[in-house]
Order: structure tokens, then sequence, then C-alpha cells
């Protein structure tokens, strides 16, 4: 296997984009990471997107791409693994790169999710857990993390303000973030006081609907040496699955997928979470971030809470974590998220991230999961 | 939105319970599998859930899917039956400031949803306290 760098990142502010077609957005992302790397012409690229089909009727993202970039007849693969795509399509492009394959491989994730009404984004979304014996009862996703967060508080005693922490802190990240969908701070008074949507989590514990695409661009590390770029390695790709219906697991409070793919993403990179300097997690619920943060062995089993109440995970903290703002603040284009997490640990390795910029940080990690965890990436990355 | 066959084909689990039971190691799987998820035994024998057990979490769905928009709001939790399976459905019956981890319910067979005046009435099973 060759080792396989990083060598270009791009990505577009996201929000609302009405006047911006899903092409559109990809392309954008797409032509600042090229041009950041160097180059023009590319081996393969791998799309992440979890519901084209769904939120604007278009199948067939290989070849719509490749086009719009104007990269036929490179071959193009469209991935989805629901809000993990991003992080799938990744994989795939590493695997690519270091079989031999491919040596340039553009990595994209892209989601258009405003071209439905808010119900329908609803529905798209939930199509992710288990049709017929979730969504059938009326679950919705804030639903099932809220099923989670209620086990989580009456398991281990984490307290409401607790995950009210998670997206003040995520906030005042994303405050320095001027890509971030909403880049301003908020108070815990404020999450505590927003509209309830699935008790006990309000409005302000939810990551939101947003349009946005990210790319990155990879190929050997020899490669990238030879053309004098700042080398990110990818030092390991852990990759887990876990039962798709939340009530099929064992404890409900555990991401077993996030724990596994974390545990052969260590192994690979020989590194242990001690070994990590800043962490994007899948903070599409406050919980989330929480249970997260646990499963990769940063925090101890049910002290996510604390952990964030005692500041280890800001951006001053032990070990930061969603220095972007994450996908509560930065936004959730649910199919780009895994990429954008690449793009930020990215710029806080080269030292580009401002003024959110982690001092001296060397090894990054992201985590990106599908569902209520049934599907989860884990890549460690390092600096040479 | 279920088109029939889609609806047909779950009717022995909505309606009826039906689970698979391992022959080989003993596990009750809802809905009815093709391999164990433990043992990987292929063969199965049908027995039916257990109709009563406890609340292991809940949540109010206050932002519902379209098809329950007229329902909102509603509880849904996740039960863990006496015969150890745990599934995923709505608590009704309930007020919402008695519902606990813990508290024991049962199954009923009940409406879930319809799809308007010329579709589908979708029925299965909801949980009320005992």
């Amino acid at each position: 296997m060759r080792d396989v760098a990083v060598i270009g990142v791009g990505m577009t502010k996201w929000g609302e984009l009405w006047e911006k077609s899903l092409r559109a957005i990809f392309v954008e992302s797409a032509l600042l990471a090229l041009d950041d790397a160097g180059v023009d012409k590319i081996d393969s690229m791998y799309i992440g997107c979890m519901s084209s089909g769904l939120f604007v009727g278009q199948e067939h993202l290989a070849s719509l791409l490749a086009d719009f970039l104007s990269q036929a007849p490179a071959p193009s693969a469209r991935v989805e693994s629901a809000c993990a795509s991003g992080g799938l399509a990744l994989r795939m492009g590493f695997i690519d790169v270091a079989s031999g394959m491919s040596d340039v491989v553009l990595v994209g994730g892209v989601e258009k999710m405003t071209d439905v009404n808010g119900h329908e984004a609803t529905y798209a979304l939930s199509t992710a857990a288990d049709q017929e014996y979730e969504g059938y009862h009326g679950i919705t996703f804030p639903g099932l993390y809220a099923l989670i967060a209620r086990a989580h508080m009456e398991k281990y005693g984490t307290t409401r303000e607790q995950l009210a922490m998670v997206a003040v802190k995520n906030h005042h990240n994303g405050s320095k973030n001027p890509l971030a969908q909403f880049p301003y701070e908020i108070t815990v008074d404020s999450v505590l006081n927003s509209v309830m949507v699935a008790d006990p989590l309000r409005i302000l514990d939810c990551s939101p609907i947003t349009d946005g695409a990210a790319a990155v661009v990879l190929c050997p590390v020899e490669m990238a040496k030879k053309m004098k770029k700042p080398v990110v390695k990818i030092l390991g790709s852990g990759h887990a699955t876990d039962t798709i219906a939340l009530s099929s697991r064992k404890d409900i409070t555990w991401l077993e997928a996030t724990f596994q793919a974390a545990k052969k993403a260590y192994s690979m990179a020989n590194k242990k979470p001690k070994d990590i300097n800043l962490i994007e997690v899948h903070d599409c619920f406050t919980i989330a971030e929480i249970c997260v943060t646990e499963a990769l062995g940063v925090v101890d089993k049910g002290k996510g809470g604390e952990a964030v109440q005692q500041g280890i995970t800001s951006l001053q903290g032990k070990i930061p974590v969603n220095t972007s703002g994450g996908l509560k603040a930065k936004g959730h284009p649910v199919g780009a998220t895994g990429v954008a997490q690449v793009v930020e640990v990215v710029k806080q390795l080269r030292g580009e991230a401002g003024e959110r910029q982690v001092k001296g940080a060397r090894v990054g990690m992201t985590q990106n999961m599908g569902g209520s965890g049934g599907s989860t990436l884990v890549h460690i990355f390092e600096r040479e | 939105m279920p088109t029939p066959s889609r609806y047909w084909r779950e009717i022995p689990q909505r309606y009826r319970l039906e689970a698979g039971k391992c022959k080989n190691c003993g596990l009750v799987v809802f809905p009815p599998r093709i391999i164990c998820p433990r043992c990987k035994s292929r063969d199965f024998e049908k027995v039916n859930l257990a109709e009563s057990g406890k609340i292991i979490t809940f949540t109010i769905i206050r932002v519902p899917p379209q098809q329950f928009v007229d329902q909102a709001p509603y509880a849904v939790g996740i039960v863990e039956l006496d015969d150890g399976v745990k599934l995923t459905g709505q608590i009704v019956d309930c007020n919402f400031e008695e519902m606990k981890i813990g508290k024991r319910v049962k199954i009923e067979f009940r409406k879930i949803f319809d799809e308007g005046e010329a579709g589908i009435i979708c029925y299965g099973y909801k949980f009320v306290p005992e």
C-alpha cells in the first residue's frame, strides 16, 4: 500500500443557497480544491451524496459532476452511506490511491437540501433510519437522538445544560469560521429557551438544513513531495457498521460503529487518543458529540457531558473538538459533511485556520456517521 | 408512503407480532431475519412477541413527518418486552408528565396513520400503560 497525502482542499460558504444548483455548488468547491492542489487533471473522483434523488430529483451524479467539472472521461462514482457519505467517499479515494490504481483523485461531497420544503427534507433524512420499523411509527431524526439523550441522562446523569454547552462551544468556534452557515455565538439560555423539537432536544440542539459542498485532492505522498506541497498524510482509515434500528442495540447510549472504526484507525495510524491534537466529530445533535467523544476514547464512558462542561473539548482545551463550528454552526449538507471535516483538519494541520487555529497541531482526526450511528468513518491525519 | 404490496408484506409483523426465534441459540428477533445476528444460524421458528414490557427511553415528537402532522405532539419510545426484544413505537393513552423510564406498558393494535381519503389506512402496534 502506498502512503497517501491530501494536497488540496476546497469549500465555499454554506447556507441556504437559493440561487445555486447542486452542480454549481459542487463544481465551485471542487475547483477550489484542484487550484489549491495545483492540478487540473484527475485520474478518478468519488462523490459523497446522501439523497440527491429525494432532494433534487437527480441521480447519476457520477456523470453529471464529472461532466460539469470538465473531467469526463475520468472514472467517477457517487457513494452513499446516509450522513457518512462524505467520509465514505474519502475512504474510497484513499483506497484508490493507496492501491496504486490512481494517482490524483478528487474526493467531494455535496447536498442541496433547500429545493424541497421542510417536511420533504425531514422525510428525505428519515430514510437513513429503518423505514419499516422506525419511520413507520412516526419517529424523526431529532426523535432518535432524543431517545439517546434521554437514556444517556438517565444512565450517566448528563444534564440538559451540558447538552446546551456543546451547541454554545460549537457556535463559538463557528463564529471564527467565515464559511459557516451560522457564524455567531449563542448562550446556554438561548438553547434552553429555544423551541422544543423532540424532548429533551430543542431546535438549538439540532444541526440545520444546509446547501453546501466540499472537496479534497489526494495523491501518493511521494508525488506530493515532488510537487513541493505541504504534506498532510492520511495515517489511518477506519470504517464500521452497526444495526440500522436504534432499538436493536444492546446499549442505546453507546456508538459501537464509532468505537470499532476508531479502533481500526488508531491501530493503522499507530496512534492513541492522547496523541490526537484536534477532532472534527459528527455533532448532528448535541448529544451525538457527547456520545462520539466517549466512543472515540478521548473521554471516559459516560463523561462526555462533563468533559464539555470542564472545557476539555473547547478551542483552548486539552482536545479541541469541532474547531470549524461542527455540523451545528457550520451547517450539515449531509453528503458534504464528512469531506468538510477533512478540509478543516487539513487547514488546522497546515496552520491556516486563522482565529480558530489550534497552536502546534500536528495530528488530527475526523469522525463521520450515518443515521443514528449505523455506519461510521474515522480518519487520522498527520502533518509531515 | 407505502404501496399496497409493501404494506401487505409487513402485516404478519405489524398485526400479529410475528417474530423469529433462532432454533440454534434461542435469540428472538423482530422483525424476523434470514440469518441470526448472534450465531449465524439460518434455522428459525415463528414465535409471537411478548405483549408487555417496560419503557427504556422515550421522546415527545413536536415536529412530525408529513403523515403524522395531525397527531403531534405524540410520544415515541423504545420498549423492552418481557422476552428481551426491544422495539420502537408510539406510547399512547398516557399523559406526557406520567411517562418515565421503567414504566410498564402493553401492546395494543391501533391505527398508525392514514394516507387520506383514497389511500391505505395503516395499522400496527402501539404501547399503552398497563
